[in-house]
């Protein structure tokens, strides 16, 4: 009996020492400290910045590390060297990390809610917080807000960012994709390699398109709306919410071209391709972080 | 393909540790991996309380001695972001990395070269923290809670760094609780359902839990500070439609579970000591669970109390002062339980039993002055005086940092192999124990009467009882040398311990061998019945 169940137990994949960790400990740690420098001396008015080559050969570590990291997992992937549960590890980890990205993001919607809810109008004198009024008589509470309580150290837009347009075409773009990349997933499960690798590449061109889409956006809004960074709440906002979507949607895109060159490569099956599954689960979680996005910050946002 | 599999099988399981100092940067071995958390955790636990020993000694009395007010700001705020995310936080970190594929019979960690990588940035994030004393301008100086717009527009350039440790931190800490996470829910032994596992492993689920979700809410409030700072923002300036009291809701979002995130764990090894020394099973396993559980959900609901004197709604007032005092019935059951543990047992009193014993005394003093906190009308009266400063040190000294040298003296003899001194620990907790409560008792009378925190001088009435908690102080810090003394004693030798070690010990971790051999349940444990204690 207890033999059998020996045998029945597939060995759980313990790696031996590993050099990988320790450089991307050494290049993440660069990467930032090199940011904050070239940002301290930003600030300080500096001309030139020690902190952007620390940042460079930071980033390098890391982006190098990380491939071979990545690399190293897929040879161990095909050398059938990871059982099925360690394979749910992979995907309970992925899951626990999309998790603590929604939580990144609530911080910055609650953010948000809370203005729009609360402070405006506490700023104009409505409710507990009345003689805040006196600092500021000639702010009005609105949303979006154009005319901030401080106008010269925060020029308002002049206009707010519509929903119709550019926005609603990323829209579109990144529900087609979401669309795209399931039947890409439609392909893997058939065995059929064109489709993947056809529909993959069309998510991909989705994901580009959505970016540059998103960068007409951004000029649109500093040239013609005067909406910027720094003017005022609704910027901060603005710009906050959908620059941290882009940036997510950059790193999905990167990581569905990856999946793009590993299907080339023929490296998924039906019942091994969890590394396409996990870019793909990113990607809907972006999508779903676009819809609550285009509601809140486009259509009721202006 | 079946040869490389039992290469490989050959090879993941039987290699020792390697030879020499690379073994510990290199290693994915998790009892490596927990060593290294907790040595790390000791270095910062007497680099902050370095500075806690000069915030006491500037304060020994009324006037300036030692340090000038700016770096006396530096010093608390140090102290504080020392302690929580280098000591404290670390050194639980370190407990689940030893005990829990111990205690589920999991061959390791489920993603051992993440596990290296969430403890190899650590040391790399605290030496930027620290570098900043050096830099122009000085180390953060506007308190751990880091409140804008002290911390933006009036912050030193060391700020930025500061951000950036944080986000380190954060990493290291998600990946981390991931690892525990999945190891606790995909690694348990075959047949080991949820309910039977050890409260240690359980209080570690729903602490990693608490960690996923308000670690990336902190690194959000630090990047809204980042922006502010540098990129002409208004998250927390009035002037462009901002508030700084969102600041407070954003990090308290955070900083409130974060507080139970420190003391979660803390449970988990109390409710393995005492019933061992009890030599009788835990009273109320399941209500131990809901409790932890309802805990950590409350801890989601509760963030304003800290906020009671900024200027929030009436009705949130009222609401945040009944969520938090609804906090008091499951810690109460906790409480309940482990006094019902003991009670009628065969007790003993070795060391590890007179910390746990210490950590239900000094902890519940700690919970009833949070009670006192949570009642709006007195808040107003206590907040930011030395009572509050007396509160939080009751949960987490005598609390969180008890429970981790109790865990620490009932579980070396399992990683050492050997012993530990009896009479030096039982020496080593009667210091801590008298040490803690000169230093901190006295806090709690000079915040009633007034004593604002965070301030390098005090008025004369004061200097009586700031005198006494300096000497409490001193006695506390400097009995921690002992405990240094007893551990690397133990680790060199000593009296060889047995497989089991306590007479009443359960669970998995006592089925192997003293000291745990390098690599353990390669294959799961068949024999479920030790499983909880």
């Amino acid at each position: 009996m207890s033999t059998a169940t020996d045998e029945a137990y597939e060995s759980y994949y313990v790696p031996a020492d590993s050099k990988l960790p320790i450089f991307a400990s050494l290049g993440i740690f660069l990467t930032v400290f090199g940011m904050g420098n070239i940002l301290i001396d930003m600030t300080a008015g500096a001309e030139h910045s020690i902190g952007a080559y620390i940042m460079m050969v930071g980033g390098l570590v890391l982006g190098s590390t990380l491939f071979f990291w990545f690399k190293t997992v897929i040879e161990e992937n095909h050398a059938k060297m990871y059982s099925n549960q360690l394979n749910r590890s992979f995907v309970w980890g992925m899951s626990w990390f999309i998790f603590s990205e929604v939580m990144f993001f609530a911080a910055f919607f609650g953010t948000l809610f809370y203005v729009r809810v609360f402070v405006i109008d506490w700023i104009g004198g409505v409710g507990d917080r009345g003689p805040s009024n006196m600092l500021w008589p000639d702010y009005t509470p609105e949303w979006p807000l154009l005319n901030t309580p401080d106008p010269e150290q925060f020029p308002g837009a002049h206009k707010p960012m519509g929903w119709f347009g550019l926005p609603l075409a990323n829209t579109i773009l990144l529900m087609t994709s979401s669309f795209t990349v399931t039947m890409a997933h439609h392909g893997i499960k058939e065995g059929n390699r064109k489709k993947i690798i056809n529909w993959l590449a069309l998510t991909v061109a989705l994901g580009v398109a959505f970016l540059i889409c998103q960068v007409l956006e951004y000029y649109e809004a500093y040239a013609h709306l005067g909406l910027t960074l720094d003017s005022g709440i609704y910027g901060t906002t603005f710009f906050m919410l959908t620059g941290f979507h882009g940036a997510h949607v950059t790193l999905g895109t990167f990581m569905l071209a990856v999946m793009l060159g590993r299907a080339i490569k023929g490296h998924f099956t039906a019942d091994d391709c969890f590394g396409f599954e996990a870019a793909a689960w990113y990607w809907h979680f972006v999508d779903v972080v676009w819809v609550g996005l285009f509601l809140f910050v486009y259509i009721l946002g202006s | 393909m079946s040869a490389v599999i039992e290469e490989h099988h050959h090879d993941d399981h039987h290699h020792g540790p390697a030879k020499g100092l690379m073994r510990w940067v290199f290693t994915t071995n998790h009892k490596d991996i927990g060593t290294l958390y907790l040595w790390f955790s000791f270095i910062m636990f007497l680099l902050g309380g370095s500075f806690a020993l000069v915030i006491r000694a500037e304060l020994f009395q009324p006037g300036l001695q030692i340090v000038e007010p700016e770096f006396f700001n530096q010093l608390t705020t140090m102290h504080g972001l020392v302690m929580v995310f280098g000591a404290v936080m670390p050194a639980f970190v370190g407990l689940a990395n030893w005990l829990v594929p111990m205690m589920i019979g999991a061959p390791d960690m489920a993603l051992p070269r993440m596990n290296n990588y969430s403890f190899w940035i650590l040391p790399f994030a605290f030496t930027m923290l620290a570098s900043t004393f050096f830099m122009e301008g000085g180390a953060p100086n506007f308190g751990w809670t880091f409140y804008a717009p002290l911390s933006t527009d009036q912050g030193p350039p060391s700020t930025t760094l500061f951000i950036f440790a944080v986000h380190l931190m954060g990493i290291s800490s998600i990946m981390g609780s991931i690892n525990v996470v999945v190891t606790i829910l995909n690694l348990r032994a075959p047949g080991m359902t949820l309910m039977q596992m050890p409260l240690f492993v359980w209080t570690w689920l729903i602490t990693a839990y608490l960690l996923i979700a308000v670690m990336p809410v902190l690194a959000g409030v630090v990047t809204m500070m980042l922006m502010d700072i540098h990129f002409g923002t208004a998250f927390f300036n009035a002037g462009g439609g901002g508030d700084p009291v969102l600041f407070q809701h954003v990090f308290w979002f955070f900083g409130h579970p974060e507080v139970y995130i420190m003391i979660l764990p803390a449970f988990g090894v109390v409710s393995a000591i005492i019933p061992t020394f009890a030599r009788k099973r835990l009273f109320g396993y399941p209500s131990m669970v809901y409790a932890t559980s309802s805990i950590a959900f409350l801890s989601f609901i509760v963030w304003a109390h800290h906020m009671f004197t900024v200027g929030i709604p009436l009705a949130g007032e009222l609401y945040f002062m009944y969520a938090t005092m609804l906090i008091a019935v499951p810690t109460g059951v906790k409480v309940f339980n482990w006094v019902a543990t003991m009670w009628g047992g065969s007790m003993t009193f070795e060391t590890p039993m007179l910390f746990a014993i210490a950590f239900v005394v000094l902890f519940t003093i700690g919970g009833l002055s949070g009670l006192m906190l949570a009642i709006v009308p007195a808040d107003f009266q206590y907040h930011d005086t030395y009572f509050v400063v007396a509160h939080f040190h009751y949960v987490l000294v005598p609390g969180s940092v008890f429970s981790i040298m109790a865990a620490v003296y009932y579980w070396l003899p399992k990683w050492t192999g050997n012993m530990y001194n009896e009479t030096l620990g039982k020496t080593h907790f009667w210091l801590s124990f008298i040490g803690i409560n000169v230093l901190f008792f006295p806090q709690h009378f000079v915040g009633l009467a007034g004593m604002p925190r965070r301030i390098p001088d005090y008025a004369l009435q004061f200097a009586d009882y700031n005198m006494v908690s300096t000497v409490g102080a001193f006695l506390f810090g400097f009995s921690q040398l002992l405990f240094m003394f007893i551990v690397i004693q133990t680790i060199r030798g000593g009296k060889k311990a047995t497989d089991r070690v306590w007479e009443g010990a359960h669970g998995l971790e006592w089925t192997i061998p003293s000291p745990a051999p390098y690599h353990t349940f390669s294959t799961p444990p068949k024999d479920l019945t030790e499983a909880h204690g």
